[in-house]
């Protein structure tokens, strides 16, 4: 069993997702450290991508500023980001990015190093289960979990990708790409039952999800919740100030879905 | 585990997110039943002929076979076609295809506005609705076309994210589609993007080199020596090439764009100058840092100013049986003159690349041997572009 399914004891699991680098790799640091302490169970990184397709405007604006604020971060200092966190760090931290950030890299070799700095996880929303031959038995040599989406578009794709599963279920709550929504329609609870049928591994719920309430219902069916562009928006209001504003935001988010 | 599928060598692929795969496979299966459909196929080619204006001419350029003194040359005219470029015969293609599958509402990238504006008028023509991204930078560069698309009753969208170019409207669009996807069908302007786009638009862009193997076998009782397109993405490219893949004794040469030069940062010419990666839905070959953050290219031209190249392109390159050149934009505005002037054509500046590399091989060849150029669209909408880029003060 992976370590990450150690973030889903704790009750419900609150996985926050920060781009790396914005605005700089110190204020992420402060920030993951600030999440930790308020009660993050996982934390989802994201190293930043010029074109990030699946992103919405909050988090495409988070990779721009991560890639051109102070000459822009690289996967390297990256990695390196994650070894010193991982000095303080002890839950199980996952790296988000797209295809081409671990294929340009040498995807052994960013993989293994992912193993070696203390990635527990990859999450590459362009590589769907008909490409994961690339990566998965490189993520299995170097007990990397790569992370499965399942859409509200899945339908039957539901089992085939359910059974193959590893580390948790990334369950996208609707259409359309990352970023707040008001209200979440797509029924999570029929979804839910889908997945049981096929899988025990843990599932958390992400896209559009902000408010308290919001994660309290979908809480009640997933067995976590991802939340990303309400934080970056914190990022992009307070830059370095932004540590306290997400410590206090995750402690709040945590408490809801307890 | 599956196959990967839709993959020319290592290339292609289906690399997106999990939202579009259902939609993706729909439009597969649907394309796999309707290609071999005679009613579809008879409806198709009721359009090319009756709408488009096709066949195309194949028209032996003599003066400028003369002025050479080389190669004959013969240019093949996608610029005469309904909408003024090659893009209609995709276009026709897809929109009836997604009308079958019953969708009502067509979604289009656009670089310099050509497969906006044959997509909105596919749309206007079937009744469909029609919405068209576009970088901001192009809806500049290219305001006639987003005049021409509004006129034909499709919405433009401006694009602003990254360069705001041809790229980052591909970008949009694919989000567009993952937030709607039951009445819409993402018609993609290229042989690009995830399985099946790169064979769906190759196979509806065929007609090109079906035509000009037909036309040539009349004309001259032979086959060409050699084949000249553009590249950006590669659609009239692929379209010209493909039926003499097979036929090795005919050059395949794509003239991408060089933008000020290949030894610059300011070039699109991604077989020149990009490495293998994964982007927008494939593998290909991209301009790209060393950590792969895509590049932001350049060149004069909007229709070419994208940092990638389709699958089969990059499969050709690989396999060494097809040729990809580089043509700076100075030189692209030489043939765009040359053209008018000599044989009073006036070529998209998309096509004076293809233009330009012919000028440079016909005088090394044989006088019995022959060069075809595709002229993939005409000129019309870059004349004030290089009206400045040659010092004046025109604008549309």
């Amino acid at each position: 069993m992976s370590k990450i399914a150690s973030a889903f004891d704790h009750g419900k699991a609150f996985i926050p997702f920060i781009t790396c680098g914005d605005p700089d790799l110190e204020t992420t640091e402060d920030v993951v450290l600030a999440a930790v302490e308020n009660g993050a169970d996982l934390i989802e990184l994201g190293i930043p991508f010029s074109d990030p397709t699946a992103e919405g405007p909050v988090i495409q604006e988070a990779n721009l500023r991560a890639l051109t604020l102070n000459g822009g971060v690289t996967t390297d200092e990256i990695f390196d980001l994650v070894r010193r966190l991982r000095r303080k760090v002890e839950i199980p931290m996952v790296f988000m990015t797209y295809a081409n950030v671990v294929f340009s890299y040498g995807a052994e070799r960013f993989i293994s190093t992912c193993k070696d700095v203390g990635i527990d996880g990859l999450i590459l929303p362009d590589i769907p289960y008909e490409e994961k031959g690339e990566f998965q038995p490189l993520c299995s040599k170097y007990g990397v979990d790569l992370i499965s989406f399942i859409a509200p578009t899945s339908e039957n794709r539901i089992s085939m990708i359910a059974r193959e599963a590893e580390g948790f279920l990334y369950v996208v709550s609707s259409l359309g790409v990352t970023g707040v929504r008001s209200e979440i329609r797509t029924d999570i609870a029929a979804m839910a039952r889908l997945v049981r049928q096929h899988t025990d591994i843990p599932f958390a719920v992400g896209f559009g999800i902000s408010t308290p309430e919001q994660a309290r219902n979908m809480s009640r069916v997933a067995d976590g919740v991802i939340v990303g562009s309400a934080i970056i928006r914190l990022l992009g209001e307070y830059g370095k100030d932004a540590p306290e504003y997400v410590g206090a935001y995750v402690k709040k988010m945590k408490e809801a879905i307890m | 585990m599956t196959d990967p599928k839709g993959r020319f060598g290592v290339h292609g692929g289906q690399y997106i997110p999990e939202t579009l795969m259902n939609a993706v496979i729909e439009l597969e299966e649907a394309y796999d039943h309707y290609k071999n459909d005679p009613e579809f196929n008879r409806e198709l080619n009721e359009l090319f002929r009756e709408y488009a204006g096709r066949p195309s001419g194949l028209y032996f350029a003599e003066k400028m076979t003369k002025d050479l003194g080389g190669a004959r040359i013969y240019l093949k005219r996608e610029d005469l076609n309904h909408t003024g470029s090659h893009k209609i015969n995709n276009v026709l293609g897809q929109a009836l295809l997604a009308k079958k599958m019953g969708k009502t509402r067509l979604i289009a990238e656009t670089g310099a506005g050509q497969h906006g504006v044959a997509t909105a008028t596919a749309a206007a023509l079937m009744d469909m609705e029609c919405v068209v991204f576009m970088g901001e930078e192009d809806t500049m560069r290219q305001a006639l076309n987003v005049y021409r698309m509004r006129l034909l009753g499709a919405t433009v969208v401006p694009v602003k994210t990254g360069t705001a170019t041809l790229k980052d409207a591909v970008s949009e669009a694919m989000r567009e589609w993952t937030s709607r996807i039951a009445d819409t069908h993402y018609c993609l302007g290229s042989v690009m993007g995830p399985h099946p786009f790169p064979t769906i638009v190759r196979d509806f862009q065929a007609v090109i080199s079906k035509e000009i193997k037909e036309q040539l076998m009349k004309k001259e009782g032979k086959l060409p020596d050699a084949v000249l397109a553009c590249v950006g993405g590669g659609s009239n490219s692929m379209g010209s090439f493909y039926h003499f893949i097979e036929d090795k004794s005919v050059r395949l040469i794509g003239c991408e764009a060089a933008g000020r030069g290949i030894d610059t940062f300011e070039t699109a010419a991604t077989v020149n100058t990009g490495r293998p990666g994964i982007f927008h839905g494939m593998k290909s070959y991209f301009c790209q840092d060393e950590y792969g953050q895509i590049a932001p290219v350049y060149s004069i031209s909007a229709g070419l100013d994208y940092p990638g190249v389709g699958p089969e392109h990059a499969w050709l390159h690989d396999i060494g049986r097809a040729e990809y050149v580089p043509v700076t934009d100075e030189e692209a505005v030489c043939a765009f003159e040359y053209l008018s002037r000599t044989e009073g054509i006036i070529p998209a500046i998309e096509s004076a690349h293809a233009v330009s590399h012919a000028m440079k091989l016909a005088p090394m060849m044989k006088p019995e041997q022959i060069i075809v150029i595709t002229i993939s669209g005409r000129g019309d909408k870059d004349c004030a572009a290089i009206a400045r880029y040659r010092g004046e003060d025109i604008h549309e």
